[in-house]
């Protein structure tokens, strides 16, 4: 066990936990922050995505010890009221069927747009495939990018 | 306007009433974090002081906003909406007046409480339909009452009862307190379907926010002070049970609380008992990590008590069934022998599907809490009046002391049918003596089974010199069950008509898919019929068109499970809508209908190859489905069921090696991704007034035929066996 000072959400959380667990439990577990989900543990579905600074990152394989001082963001912090463009462009859109993975391709979508904010439909489909939406809620997904690209620009 | 009698026992709102005062209900917020009772900031009404209860299904505050219990649980189809919709167009109550909350399990108050067969608001639209009804009609009664007038002087709309001649109004929320003593009517006047105003449109999904923002919906989310975390570890192959294992090595792991075996065997198991192991070890402990690190750590020794099957085995299975399976059910008409003898062509072709799990996003998992004589439930799970007994037949308690709520469902896909995972959580409750949230691995989920059963199927069609289809017959075996719906299309189109449905023997554990079994069967029938309209010279729509004509006008058979005219309504409106029958460069389109789960659907996919790789442009889908209840959202549901049976035909498989699965996670075991889902797909319903059936399977089978026929315009070759991406033929 270990003691780390977590920049999480613009708050500072210290927590005593063994330095391997990845930031997925620490979220899940420790702190009580459920909206990152767990879906395969291997980095493969994206469910599990945060971001670390600026970077969508999969908390699954990212372990507590190697945060450091970098700023954590999951989707309960990506807004303060459920207002981030992404956030409205999915409600705008009604994208969710189960909502399970949903968190994990706004928090993907959200940082990809940071740094293309007027992505191509196959940029859009390279940066999001690494997110599965078992319901195949895909089309809306990328209607949403779009949706939220154009809000920003207006 | 139609007059129904209810059917509502004056018992069972007697009940109702009394929860008003007892409290039964109110209250009812138990998920952490999660308050339905909130309002949205933008919500039009203020937060009640005091709630009144009408009846099971609706309970109105003083300030008038509405709490409309959903009864069913919720998969990602959408029902926390659309069925309180239903509820509020009879109610008559503003939609921003209405927050949604989640019915726990209870026989008394609803019924056909699960979420399975695309059944939820088919078998309720009755129930849901009266119960706004009777409750507009009691809040009438109750102003009428306090007027003194009779209730035809009064009328009542978007929450407001109005006399008709005369000056007074009262909301439903002044009002709501003299209705809960009024004596629920026999009969009640419901909506015309001309009268709708909420059915037919487009709601948003209520819990949207609350999904956007991370709120802790899910039965993974939950969380109770006090409770310990566990996690299972099955044998590695069907065919092995447990003998032991390095129980004080686990034991003393950091973290670990508890280690032992379990085991949740039903002396007289229902039909939501599937389950691949029976004996499992648990480990409890705090954290989910640590958890995993024990699991890691476990050295057990498994006995194998079974067959060790093999995919080879399973092919060679399905092959012999073929020739001399045991046939489940079947159908004659006419006589196809004498008929194939006489035939111009004949075209004889055979397709096969593999094992596939239900991998829904969200793993099996759920929260128990026994004592020593009750039971209480919280999770995901699409049957909990299955779970409720399940859990009474092991705890030996009696069903009125085991409690199920229910969360929102990370997936069903029908996996969250089988109950076993709430009756481990249950079981490891029970011996810890401590309530308990059970959460599989994806491994765990993976390779414990209650998988989509393998299929292989011979079509065999024949043509007489003017291209007419005299015979057609179909032979499908399935590990462990046939994949034939003997008076489905063709049947009653075709003289000479014969299905065989036949089943073969697997110690792998199989269940419910969504779309079982016609989530191949369409797949097959419709690619083979393909080949068979060009083997006609006939286009494939008109060639379908025609065995439909046959159908209405001189159908063969007794009977056949499906209306042609709406069959054929559908592939006309595709055929429309895709404006069928123009070609554009490099696009290559397949069509497919399917009629399964009282639904129609009719696809048209176009198909460009790019850099090789097969990519769906574009799909058109039209669907009858009866009264579209919630338009956007069922068109959600049909999109998402196109993209999971092209994702499940072309990419997914689970291969056997030794009794066990050679795909454990998704390293391995494909599923569909952004970039291989189709660009664009529109959706059009037909337009009718009949009853409303349900959108979670039907619009994914067809989708399957329309992929394989558009793949074979795309690469001239022509797919038969799934997952297509693994055929050699296959480009890319």
């Amino acid at each position: 066990m270990a003691n780390f000072n977590l920049k999480i959400n613009g708050k500072t959380q210290q927590l005593d936990v063994d330095p391997t667990t990845p930031m997925l439990w620490v979220l899940r577990d420790h702190l009580k922050l459920v909206g990152t989900k767990y879906g395969c543990g291997i980095s493969q579905c994206g469910a599990c995505t945060i971001h670390l600074g600026d970077n969508a990152v999969r908390s699954c394989q990212l372990p507590v010890s190697a945060v450091g001082n970098q700023e954590i963001t999951t989707i309960e912090g990506l807004s303060e009221n459920g207002d981030h463009p992404v956030q409205l462009a999915w409600m705008e859109e009604d994208v969710y069927q189960c909502g399970y993975c949903q968190a994990g391709q706004i928090m993907n979508a959200s940082a990809f747009l940071k740094k293309n904010p007027n992505p191509t439909d196959e940029e859009i489909e390279g940066a999001m495939n690494g997110n599965i939406c078992r319901c195949g809620t895909y089309t809306r997904i990328k209607k949403a990018i779009k949706t939220a690209a154009n809000s920003k620009i207006a | 306007m139609t007059l129904i009698k209810t059917q509502y026992n004056r018992r069972s709102f007697i009940k109702v009433s009394a929860a008003a005062g007892g409290g039964m209900l109110i209250g009812f917020s138990w998920l952490n974090g999660c308050k339905p009772n909130t309002p949205e900031p933008e919500a039009g009404v203020a937060m009640p002081k005091e709630w009144f209860e009408i009846n099971g299904y609706i309970k109105i505050g003083d300030t008038g906003m509405v709490t409309i219990y959903s009864p069913n649980p919720e998969i990602g189809q959408n029902v926390r909406t659309s069925m309180p919709m239903i509820v509020a167009e009879e109610l008559d109550v503003p939609w921003e007046n209405v927050v949604v909350e989640q019915a726990p399990l209870n026989t008394g108050w609803y019924q056909n409480q699960f979420a399975g067969g695309s059944l939820s608001i088919r078998l309720s639209w009755n129930a849901l339909r009266m119960a706004g009804a009777t409750g507009r009609r009691m809040l009438l009664e109750a102003a009428a009452k306090e007027w003194g007038v009779q209730l035809s002087d009064l009328t009542a709309s978007e929450g407001v009862i109005k006399e008709i001649n005369g000056e007074r109004t009262v909301t439903y929320g002044e009002i709501a307190s003299k209705a809960v003593g009024i004596e629920v009517p026999k009969e009640v006047e419901l909506k015309g379907v001309k009268d709708f105003k909420l059915i037919g449109s487009c709601i948003k999904n209520v819990d949207g926010k609350k999904i956007v923002t991370g709120q802790p919906l899910f039965g993974l989310d939950f969380h109770r002070d006090g409770m310990q975390l566990a996690m299972i570890q099955h044998p590695p192959a069907f065919g092995m049970t447990i003998k032991d294992f390095n129980e004080a090595e686990i034991k003393s792991m950091p973290g670990v609380k508890d280690a032992f075996i379990v085991d949740t065997t039903l002396e007289e198991p229902g039909g939501f008992d599937e389950k691949g192991f029976k004996q499992l070890i648990a480990i409890v402990g705090e954290s989910t990590w640590q958890l995993m690190q024990a699991k890691k750590a476990l050295k057990a020794n498994w006995e194998t008590t079974g067959e060790l099957e093999s995919s080879e085995i399973h092919v060679k299975r399905l092959e012999k069934a073929l020739v001399s399976g045991e046939v489940q059910e079947s159908r004659r008409d006419g006589n196809p022998e004498a008929a194939f003898k006489k035939a111009a062509k004949i075209i004889e072709r055979t397709y096969s599907a593999p094992f596939i799990a239900h991998n829904t996003l969200e793993p099996m998992n759920f929260f128990a809490n026994v004592t020593e004589d009750s039971a209480e439930l919280i999770g995901p799970t699409q049957t909990p009046e299955a779970l409720e007994g399940s859990v009474a037949k092991l705890l030996n308690l009696p069903l009125e002391n085991v409690t199920v709520n229910m969360t929102r469902i990370g997936g069903g896909f029908g996996r969250r049918l089988y109950v076993h995972f709430g009756v481990e959580a249950a079981a490891i409750s029970k011996k810890i003596g401590a309530p308990v949230k059970l959460i599989y691995s994806r491994e765990d989920d993976m390779t414990q089974g209650t998988y989509r059963p393998t299929y292989r199927s011979v079509y065999k069609a024949g043509l007489d010199e003017n291209n007419n289809l005299i015979a057609f017959t179909v032979k499908g075996a399935g590990l462990p069950e046939g994949p034939v719906f003997p008076n489905r299309f063709p049947a009653g189109a075709v003289e000479n008509y014969s299905a065989e449905k036949i089943k073969a023997p697997t110690n792998v554990t199989t269940g419910a898919w969504r779309a079982p079994r016609s989530n191949f069967t369409a797949g097959a029938e419709q690619a083979f019929l393909d080949e068979v309209a060009e083997a006609a010279g006939k286009d494939p729509i008109d060639f379908r068109l025609e065995l439909f004509d046959r159908a209405i006008k001189n159908p063969v058979g007794e009977k056949h499970e499906y209306e042609a005219e709406r069959y054929a309504g559908v592939l006309k409106l595709v055929k429309e809508k895709a404006d069928w029958g123009t070609t554009k460069p490099n696009v290559h389109r397949g069509v497919a209908a399917y009629f399964c789960h009282s639904t129609y659907v009719a696809e048209v996919f176009d198909m460009v190859l790019n850099n090789g790789q097969p990519i769906v442009e574009k799909v058109w889908c039209a669907v009858d489905c009866g009264i579209v209840v919630n338009r956007d959202a069922a068109k959600n549901m049909i999109q998402g069921g196109v993209i999971d049976g092209i994702g499940h035909s072309m990419y997914s498989q689970l291969t056997f090696e030794n009794g066990a699965p050679k795909q454990m996670n998704f390293d391995k075991y494909q599923l569909i991704r952004h970039s291989q889902a189709p660009k664009e797909i529109e959706v059009f319903f037909v337009e009718n007034e009949i009853d409303p059936t349900g959108l979670g399977e039907p619009g994914l089978p067809p989708a399957i035929g329309a992929l394989a026929n558009a793949l074979y315009k795309a690469t001239g070759q022509r797919h038969y066996h799934q997952p297509f991406v693994t055929e050699k033929q296959v480009v890319g």
